[in-house]
């Protein structure tokens, strides 16, 4: 129980994780969605305070990690072209496409700009009328009504230089396809709270019942963790499979209805690849045929590219909580932040980078001897 | 980038037909849209990913929520120079690790 002290509040997570020990009879797995609720489990070493039978399984809730390696190239190629300023969150720089990033790509002359907000990508739209401003809109249920809004403002204001290549994915398709998949271990999920803010529980109730699985709304603070853990575990011990809300402070029932309309209108549903994964049914959305003229595919043709995955890279199997990261053999060898070869080491919010940063001690020691870094003892 | 931090509503003012605000997150100034949660007042504290305003929040959870993400280098992650960053890694300077670099404003 080494962490538990830097907890800011250690009182409430000791008495969380007796009651979670008091709870818990038989082994159960459970999947954290969000790729932030990763990070704060390894980080605050949650997985480690949790009794034995409780296993937290990491899920795909990473956007920069899920986004296909064809969309990557797509970018590659159009932030390649001379008239095009290509605008991007900061994360997505150095996730690799085939054999190279956008990071490259301005360092050979390409005009790749970061930006905070996809209103930023428009201000320099209406900034540059004489060139090609292209923003890569990608992530889940959170992310994309900023980009909706925005696309929205492009063809009301008469913005023509401003297009976006769309790459957005949804979250219960995934936990659908996780809950289909025969390799399946998942018996409940913490669910993604920032996404329940914008999309609310409604989406929930029939996956619960109809896979019998708690589903457990859950923030990103630690002690929001082990709450999500205790509810998801007294539901399994029960036998129940509800959906509940263990992150009320930010997420209500209905979530935000303005900006689900708004998803509505500019977007429509679409089968999506994941990287690593696959195909996904109706996981995913593209700019609906109204918004078409701000569709960055539609306006440049780039079709034809060819795209290679890393086949050391198994990404994938992380993703679907299948393999931990340090059990792919590239782990720390191969592939580390400096030069990684799947976009989960690179993300901020990827498993393996989580798994890198923070469990140095699992680590071959030469690599923990070059990251140089005091390592703190996991037991 | 998934991630939504929990900011301050400092002033607000219809631009471009926008309502925009100016939001503090422990420090940190930015424009942010509230289209989404047009009756969001001056002194209210909301979650905001990319530059919208997406749901209300209480002072006390902002604030411990800013305090987290401080320490787990999110903010570092969400405002700092994403160039810098990325050269920082690709260099191994930082491995990565952002984490000790961040101090909570
Ligand atoms: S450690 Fe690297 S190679 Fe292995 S799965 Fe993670 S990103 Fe892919």
């Amino acid at each position: 129980m080494k962490y538990i002290d830097e907890f800011q509040n250690p009182e409430l997570a000791r008495r969380l994780l007796d009651d979670i020990h008091a709870t818990v009879t038989r082994p159960w797995a459970l999947m954290e969605v969000c790729g932030g609720q990763t990070h704060s489990i390894i980080r605050h070493g949650i997985d480690q305070l949790l009794p034995e039978q409780v296993e937290l399984i990491h899920g795909p809730g990473c956007p920069v990690c899920v986004t296909p390696l064809e969309v990557i190239d797509k970018a590659l190629e159009i932030a390649s072209r001379p008239e095009v300023i290509f605008c991007s969150f900061g994360d997505m720089l150095r996730v690799p496409g085939t054999g190279r990033d956008l990071f490259q790509v301005r360092g050979e002359g390409g005009d790749v700009r970061v930006v905070y907000s996809p209103l930023d990508a428009l201000k320099i739209a209406r900034q540059n009328p004489d060139r090609e401003v292209v923003f890569f809109g990608i992530g889940f249920e959170t992310t994309a009504p900023p980009n909706a809004m925005t696309v929205h403002q492009a063809r009301s204001q008469g913005i023509r230089n401003f297009s976006m290549l769309v790459s957005h994915v949804r979250v219960p398709p995934a936990i659908e396809a996780i809950m289909a998949s025969p390799d399946c271990r998942v018996q409940g999920f913490l669910a993604a709270g920032h996404v329940c803010s914008v999309m609310g529980t409604r989406e929930y109730p029939e996956l619960a019942e109809r896979f019998r699985v708690p589903i457990v709304v859950t923030g990103f603070e630690p002690l929001d963790i082990l709450e999500g853990v205790r509810r998801t575990v007294r539901q399994l011990e029960r036998g129940e499979h509800t959906v509940d809300n263990a992150y009320a402070r930010a997420v209500r029932p209905e979530g935000n209805p303005a900006a689900r309309a708004m998803l509505e209108d500019v977007f429509e549903v679409t089968d999506r690849a994941w990287r690593g994964i696959g195909v996904i049914p109706a996981s995913g959305w593209r700019l609906s045929a109204k918004y078409r003229d701000h569709d960055a595919e539609h306006r440049f043709s780039v079709d034809g590219i060819r795209t290679v995955e890393p086949a050391e890279c198994r990404s994938g199997e992380v993703l679907q909580g299948l393999l931990k990261p340090h059990e792919c053999e590239a782990f720390g060898t191969l592939c580390t932040p400096r030069t990684p070869l799947g976009a989960t080491m690179v993300s901020s919010e990827g498993a393996c980078a989580a798994y890198y940063l923070y469990r140095r001690l699992e680590l071959p020691t030469t690599v923990a001897a070059v990251a140089g870094r005091e390592v703190t003892p996991v037991v | 980038m998934c991630l939504a931090v929990p900011g301050r509503v400092l002033d607000i003012e219809e631009r471009d037909g926008t309502r925009m605000a100016n939001v503090d997150f422990g420090g940190v100034v930015k424009e942010v849209c509230l289209e989404y949660l047009p009756d969001l007042q001056v002194g209210e504290y909301a979650i905001v990913h990319v530059g919208f305003a997406l749901q209300r929040l209480d002072e006390e959870s902002a604030l411990k929520t800013l305090e987290l993400f401080a320490e787990l280098g999110m903010l570092q992650e969400e405002f700092g120079d994403a160039w810098e960053m990325a050269a920082a890694e690709k260099a191994g300077v930082a491995d990565g690790d952002g984490v000790e670099e961040v101090h909570q404003p």
